[in-house]
């Protein structure tokens, strides 16, 4: 479809197809073998190690084994968003990364606020001794 | 007892009793609605206008027309969203000294909010989608949006949803819980009835439709710009298109989220918001308004381009600070995600969280500012032409700044302590919306009617329609400042002191003045169409315009550029004119171009008979329903016979009949 045949007019040009535009020129590459084996075995490293902290008893003290496995969740996040859905700084123009950038500073207001503010409105709303009432936040 | 048990397998928890003949106004209302239905239909099939209606615009997937039939729903909900307005001015000017007012409670509160529900997602939601989808491909250079055929199951999504909004009115009731339908009140134990129900389901099936046009006009704007336009020669109007798109894809889910779980509630007994068993009704109120806050933005922002392009239009120069009013978009963008808590300050969160969301939310201001400031400026030495659309504009100029203000004010948490739920609130939110959203697609409306149908808007009647609006809207909504500031509270039919009677009437008299602005608009609309032929636009350019809408014929052709323009400069179509651009006449080629198609309208009406079968707890119907919704979207993926080339010849006579016009113009 993509006919740039020049036309002898200012400032037209018949650009390719306006419709359901197939072109495959600027997309993301689909990944080779060796990427997918890369991000395979990362996420199965990734996915291990949490299995051992919690099986192995390995910390004593369990808040820091939350800790540990959502840090790996993050990380493992990071791995399929690389080698599987294909996601660098370049795809689409740079569209993707910027989609992404956006909604994780939406997530991170929302739920971050969200924490906060029902932080709050649980400690000043539940029922309170007269102490409690004086130390509001 | 058998009898009873069949009937409830039947129809549910439908019974006679839920439809309302015992009530006069809604009997009448009902009686009215089926002649005017009677009289439309016996029109269309006298003139034998189905197959028309159904391959031309029903089934179409032309984003233009897709656009024109969103705003003749939002004008119909308009209609139906004023008239509630008008009963609730007339029930609160009258109801004092012990007299009761014609509206009993239980009826009121279904009025005001249905009211408040048809005003945000019925008629300024599907305005300015329907604004967005006519304008932003045009201004783009491109031939359609990204899919087309998205698009119409998009409008008709949201069609569905207004459908079981009106059904509420002739069976059942609707919600009593006010437009946000806080638990505890909208939980089962407060609200047992359909009317949450409807208002649940209502709400969910328009934001699939929703949802999926924004995400629909965001790749269009993002993968579909002629070449040449770079993100900073986009016209405004695309941009804040693009940013309102971007906060309807990221908000909208949180509705739906926050909804689904208010449904849970209610149909199978979890506790999400009511105190039992650990939930928080706070909740809700949180996670609504995370999407709520956006949402106005989502209504002001594609305002903000309306205004923007028309000031440069009708001053005849370039916009002033073109790219702070970008950034002033995005920066609001951002913003509008910071400053929800402002809508419950009183609920208790305490000093630091209120006074974080107080300063956020002033600081919202200082953009919005910003962007007043640069149509002044434009404005400034500007040749202005006072048409139509400019009225509007600089009527809601300094609407807008009053409301602005006022907003400011209940901004700071202690005065929000004072003002909160008064008609304070009242008097701003409609000054905002009212001064911002609908003063926008008035003039929305006006500036582009003639692109859309091909002659303009009679100017006489749009003048009369402005001065209503506009004198109506002080009379309407400065009283209730007045009031606010007294300390009356919003939703009360009944009132005790009657020294607060004369600013309800003053209200009230507002509310009429605005119906003869309604009713000037239909005026304007049927004489401009008996005089189309002296308000014919030939030249495709009726105003002098600057963006690349204006460069197409009026109306547009199917396909809206023959060959795709090249960009130089972000007011496109003026740049052409002045470097002498002629139009192309020969080398036309077939152009590819997307199929009609009926699958959105069946998956609509399959979506409302869902919404109504589980409305009503009609569970078969819900199963065959939900079962015809998944099997037609799948049938829908085996239609390959979707696309189609319209002929060389027919691009060259259409051309051709253009050349003919502005010869004759010339």
């Amino acid at each position: 479809m993509s006919t740039h045949a020049p036309v002898n007019t200012v400032g037209h040009e018949d650009a390719h197809e306006a419709h359901h535009g197939h072109s495959h020129g600027h997309e993301a590459s689909h990944g080779s073998f060796k990427s997918y084996m890369t991000g395979f075995v990362l996420s199965v490293i990734l996915t291990a190690i949490p299995f051992w902290l919690v099986m192995g008893e390995v910390f004593e003290n369990k808040a820091v084994t939350a800790g540990l496995v959502m840090l790996f969740a993050v990380v493992q996040i990071v791995v399929h968003m690389i080698y599987f859905l294909h996601m660098n700084t370049k795809s689409e123009g740079g569209w993707t990364m910027m989609a992404l950038i956006f909604t994780l500073v939406l997530i991170v207001i929302a739920l971050s606020g969200s924490l906060w503010v029902m932080h709050h409105l649980n400690t000043n709303m539940m029922t309170m001794t007269p102490d409690m009432m004086r130390n509001v936040p | 007892m058998f009898n009873q048990d069949i009937s409830s397998l039947v129809f549910g928890r439908l019974t006679l009793e839920a439809f309302p003949y015992h009530e006069p106004i809604l009997v009448l209302t009902f009686i009215g609605v089926v002649l005017g239905g009677i009289a439309v239909v016996a029109a269309l099939t006298y003139f034998k206008l189905w197959g028309y209606l159904w391959t031309e615009w029903l089934t179409s997937v032309d984003h233009k027309k897709i656009g024109i039939m969103y705003v003749i729903l939002a004008l119909i909900m308009l209609l139906r969203g004023f008239a509630d307005a008008l009963m609730m001015r007339t029930q609160q000017a009258i109801a004092f000294n012990g007299n009761e007012g014609f509206l009993p409670p239980h009826h009121y509160d279904q009025v005001f909010t249905a009211h408040g529900v048809i005003m945000i997602f019925f008629m300024a939601m599907p305005f300015v989608t329907g604004l967005m989808n006519f304008v932003v491909p045009l201004q783009i250079g491109a031939r359609d949006v990204s899919f087309p055929f998205l698009n119409n199951f998009s409008f008709w999504m949201t069609a569905a949803g207004a459908a079981i909004i009106m059904i509420s009115l002739f069976v059942g009731e609707f919600a009593r819980t006010g437009w946000l339908a806080y638990p505890p009140l909208s939980g089962a134990d407060y609200s047992p009835g359909v009317g949450v129900d409807y208002y649940i389901w209502g709400l969910q099936v328009a934001g699939v439709g929703t949802t999926l046009s924004g995400i629909n006009l965001i790749a269009t704007i993002v993968k579909m710009r002629a070449p040449g336009m770079t993100m900073m020669k986009m016209p405004i109007f695309t941009w804040t298109s693009l940013c309102t798109n971007v906060l309807i894809v990221a908000s909208f889910p949180i509705l739906t989220a926050t909804l689904a779980l208010l449904s849970l509630d209610r149909y199978v007994g979890t506790h999400f918001f009511t105190n039992d068993l650990g939930g928080n009704p706070m909740m809700y109120v949180n996670l609504i308004w995370i999407w709520g806050h956006p949402e106005v933005y989502i209504l002001i922002l594609p305002a903000f381009g309306i205004f923007s392009e028309i000031v440069a239009t009708f001053s005849g120069k370039r916009l002033f600070g073109y790219a702070s009013m970008v950034y002033a978009t995005v920066v609001i963008t951002i913003l509008s995600y910071l400053v929800w808590l402002h809508h419950f300050f009183t609920m208790g969160s305490g000093a630091s969280v209120n006074a974080f969301f107080g300063i956020t939310t002033m600081i919202i201001s200082i953009p919005t500012g910003a962007k007043i400031f640069n149509w002044l400026f434009t404005m400034y030495r500007g040749r202005i032409r006072f048409e139509v659309p400019m009225l509007w504009t600089i009527g809601f100029m300094v609407t807008f700044v009053i409301g602005g203000m006022t907003g400011v004010l209940l901004a700071v948490p202690p005065a929000d302590f004072v003002l909160h739920n008064s008609l304070f609130l009242i008097a701003h939110f409609h000054n905002v919306i009212i001064g911002g959203v609908v003063f926008g697609v008035m003039a929305g409306v006006t500036y582009w009617f003639p692109k859309a149908f091909g002659y303009r808007l009679n100017d006489f009647w749009g003048k009369m329609s402005f001065w209503f609006w506009l004198v109506g809207f002080y009379f309407a909504f400065m009283p209730l400042y007045v009031l606010g500031l007294m300390g009356v509270t919003r939703r009360l039919s009944q009132f005790e002191d009657p020294s607060l009677q004369i600013w309800f009437i003053i209200a009230a008299f507002g509310a009429v003045l605005i119906a003869l602005g309604i009713a000037s608009f239909i005026i304007q609309l049927v004489v401009s169409f008996l005089q189309r032929e002296q308000l014919r636009d030939l030249t495709g350019d009726p105003w002098n315009g600057r963006t690349l809408e204006w460069s197409t014929s009026s109306p547009p052709p199917d396909y809206n550029f023959a060959f795709t323009p090249v960009i130089h400069d972000h007011d496109s179509w003026y740049d052409m004119k002045n470097r002498g651009y002629e139009r192309p006449l020969g080398g036309f080629r077939p152009i590819h171009m997307p199929k009609n198609t009926g699958t959105g309208v069946i998956l609509s009406g399959l979506s409302v008979a869902f919404a109504f079968a589980v409305i009503w707890y009609i569970w078969w119907l819900a199963i065959v329903s939900f079962i015809g919704i998944i099997a037609v979207s799948i049938g829908h993926t085996f239609n390959y016979n979707r696309d189609f080339y319209i002929p060389a010849d027919d691009v060259i006579a259409t051309e051709g009949e253009r050349t003919r016009r502005l010869s004759g113009q010339a």
